[in-house]
C-alpha cells in the first residue's frame, strides 16, 4: 500500500464533485459587506449559512473592544492557558460566563471543538461509559474517542431508546455521562431535555449539554435549551462556543461541580493549545453583555426563522421537524443538491451544502442558518431564490 | 438464555439476511464493509438490531477492531460473557 492510498477515496470523491463543477470547500468570501452580505465570485450575495445568529460580527461595541484589546495586549497570547496565555480578559470572561449561567465554575477553551475534546477526554476514561445522541457533532464523537471510554449512541432525541441503553448497562449506568446538544446543527431541532433529564435522574447518570447552536437563541435570558426547558439545575455540564451567537471564536464549559477546576490540570486540549487572542476574548465579553441586555435580537431572530421556515414549507420543500434558526432543505440525491446549491449561489444566496456521510440520514442538505440581522426583505429574497431553482 | 459462539454466529447471519436485500453466501470471514458493502448508516442499523437481539448496549469503539463477521461475533461473545 502506497503512502497516500488512504486519501485515494477522497481524491476520487473530490474529482467527482469537480466534474460536476462543484467546489464547496474553496468558496471564498471576496469581501464581507455586513453580517448578512458578502461578495462571492464577484456577486453580491445574502449569507444564510454562517451561524451568525444574533448578527453581532459587525457590532460596533464588539469591534471597538476587539481593536482596543489588540492595541493594548497584542494580536495573540502566543501561549497556553497553563503558561503565559491567561490574561485578565480570560479570567474576567470565565467569571462573567459563570455569572451568566449562575454556575459556580467556568473554563474558557480556545474553540468550541477543543472544549468538547478537552471536557470529554478528561471527564471519562477507560472502563467508563459515555452515552451520546446519534446526531451529536464530530467534536463530541472525537472527544469520546480521545477519552478511551466505551461510547454508546442512542437514537436521535429518543429518550426511550436512551433509557433502554442505560438499563442494559446495569451497574455502569450510574456513572455514565450522557451527551446531547441543545439545538442540533443539521436539522435545527431542539433536544427533548425534559424527557432526557427524567431518564438521567432515574439512573443517577450525569448530563452534558452542548449549547453551541442554542446559546443566545433559546431561553428567556438566552442561556439556551436547558433554560428553555427549565432544567438548568439538572444539567451537570454546559459546553458552548463563541463562534456563533457570540460572533468570535473560542469555547467554554460551566458547571456547579467544583471538580471542573481540576479539568485545567487534566485536559491536554486545554494545556497544549495557545489560548484565545485578546481581541476574541474582548469582543466575546461585549457580545455576552449584548445577549443579556438586548433580548429583542432573539425575538427578531425567531421572527426571521419563522418567516423562512414557513416560506420554504409553502414552496413544498422537505424541512426539519420544527421552525428554528437552523433550517435545512432536505434533498435525497447529492447530485440534485449540488445543482440547487450552485443555482442558489448564482441567484446571490449562500447556503451550506451538506453531503453524506456528514448528514445524519444519508440524504443531502441545503442548510440555512438565519440571523437577527437579516431584514424581512432579505428573507423574502432567499425564499424567492428557492422558488426559482429547479429541484 | 446462554449464547454459544455458534448461536451468536447463527443469529448474526439471520439479522444480516433480514437487513439486506441481496445477501451473498455468508461465512465467518465475510468482510462487513468489503463483501457486504455496508455504509456507516447500515452499520448503525446492524448494531441496533444486534443490541436488541442480545439485550446489549454496544460501544462504538469496539467496532474499530471489527472487520469480519467472526470479529463481530467474538466481540459479542466477550460482551455477553461479561454481563
Amino acid at each position: 500500500m502506497a503512502f497516500f492510498d488512504k486519501l485515494r477515496p477522497l481524491a476520487e470523491a473530490r474529482q467527482h464533485l469537480a466534474d460536476l463543477g462543484v467546489d464547496t470547500i474553496h468558496v471564498v468570501m471576496d469581501e464581507i459587506l455586513s453580517a448578512t452580505e458578502a461578495v462571492i465570485n464577484g456577486r453580491r450575495s445574502i449569507l444564510v449559512g454562517t451561524n451568525n445568529y444574533l448578527g453581532l460580527t459587525f457590532d460596533p461595541a464588539c469591534i471597538e473592544a476587539s481593536c482596543r484589546a489588540a492595541r493594548e495586549e497584542g494580536t495573540g497570547t502566543t501561549g497556553s492557558r497553563m503558561a503565559n496565555g491567561t490574561l485578565t480578559g480570560h479570567v474576567a470572561l470565565e467569571k462573567e460566563l459563570a455569572a451568566f449561567y449562575d454556575q459556580k465554575e467556568a473554563i474558557v477553551f480556545s474553540t468550541g471543538f477543543v472544549a468538547n475534546l478537552g471536557m470529554l477526554s478528561s471527564l471519562r476514561g477507560r472502563g467508563d461509559v459515555i452515552l451520546l445522541d446519534a446526531d451529536c457533532h464530530a467534536s463530541i464523537y472525537d472527544g469520546c474517542r480521545l477519552s478511551g471510554a466505551d461510547f454508546v449512541r442512542f437514537r436521535h432525541n429518543d429518550a426511550d431508546h436512551m433509557d433502554e441503553r442505560l438499563r442494559r448497562l446495569g451497574d455502569r449506568a450510574a456513572n455514565t455521562l450522557i451527551v446531547v446538544e441543545g439545538i442540533y446543527s443539521m436539522f435545527g431541532d431542539q433536544a427533548a431535555l425534559k424527557e432526557i433529564v427524567a431518564v438521567k435522574n432515574k439512573y443517577g447518570a450525569f448530563l452534558m449539554v452542548d449549547e453551541a447552536h442554542s446559546l443566545g437563541v433559546l431561553g428567556a435570558h438566552g442561556r439556551g435549551c436547558a433554560e428553555e426547558a427549565g432544567v438548568e439545575n439538572e444539567v451537570d455540564f454546559i459546553v458552548g462556543t463563541f463562534s456563533k451567537s457570540l460572533a468570535a471564536i473560542g469555547g467554554f464549559c460551566v458547571s456547579n461541580h467544583p471538580e471542573l477546576e481540576l479539568i485545567r490540570y487534566a485536559s491536554r486540549p486545554y494545556i497544549f493549545t495557545a489560548s484565545s487572542s485578546p481581541s476574541a476574548i474582548a469582543s466575546t465579553r461585549e457580545a455576552l453583555k449584548i445577549i443579556q441586555h438586548r433580548p429583542e435580537l432573539r425575538q427578531q431572530l425567531w421572527e426571521n426563522a419563522n418567516q423562512l421556515y414557513w416560506g420554504l414549507q409553502e414552496l413544498g420543500y422537505a424541512l426539519g421537524p420544527e421552525p428554528s434558526p437552523v433550517i435545512s432543505v432536505r434533498l435525497k440525491e447529492a447530485g440534485k443538491a449540488f445543482s440547487c446549491w450552485r443555482e442558489l449561489l448564482k441567484e446571490g444566496v449562500y447556503t451550506n451544502l451538506v453531503l453524506p456521510p456528514a448528514t445524519p440520514d444519508g440524504g443531502s442538505l441545503l442548510r440555512c442558518s438565519v440571523s437577527a440581522a437579516h431584514t424581512s426583505e432579505q428573507i423574502s429574497r432567499i425564499i424567492a431564490a428557492f422558488a426559482t431553482i429547479s429541484r | 438464555m446462554k449464547n454459544s459462539y455458534d448461536d451468536i454466529l447463527a443469529k448474526l447471519y439471520g439479522i444480516l439476511h433480514e437487513m439486506l436485500e441481496e445477501v451473498p453466501e455468508l461465512d465467518e470471514n465475510t468482510d462487513l464493509l468489503m463483501d457486504l458493502g455496508l455504509d456507516s448508516l447500515a452499520v448503525m442499523r446492524l448494531v441496533e438490531a444486534v443490541e436488541d437481539e442480545f439485550d446489549l448496549a454496544i460501544p462504538l469503539n469496539i467496532l474499530a477492531d471489527v472487520k469480519t463477521i467472526k470479529d463481530f461475533s467474538q466481540q459479542l461473545q466477550k460482551m455477553i460473557e461479561g454481563k
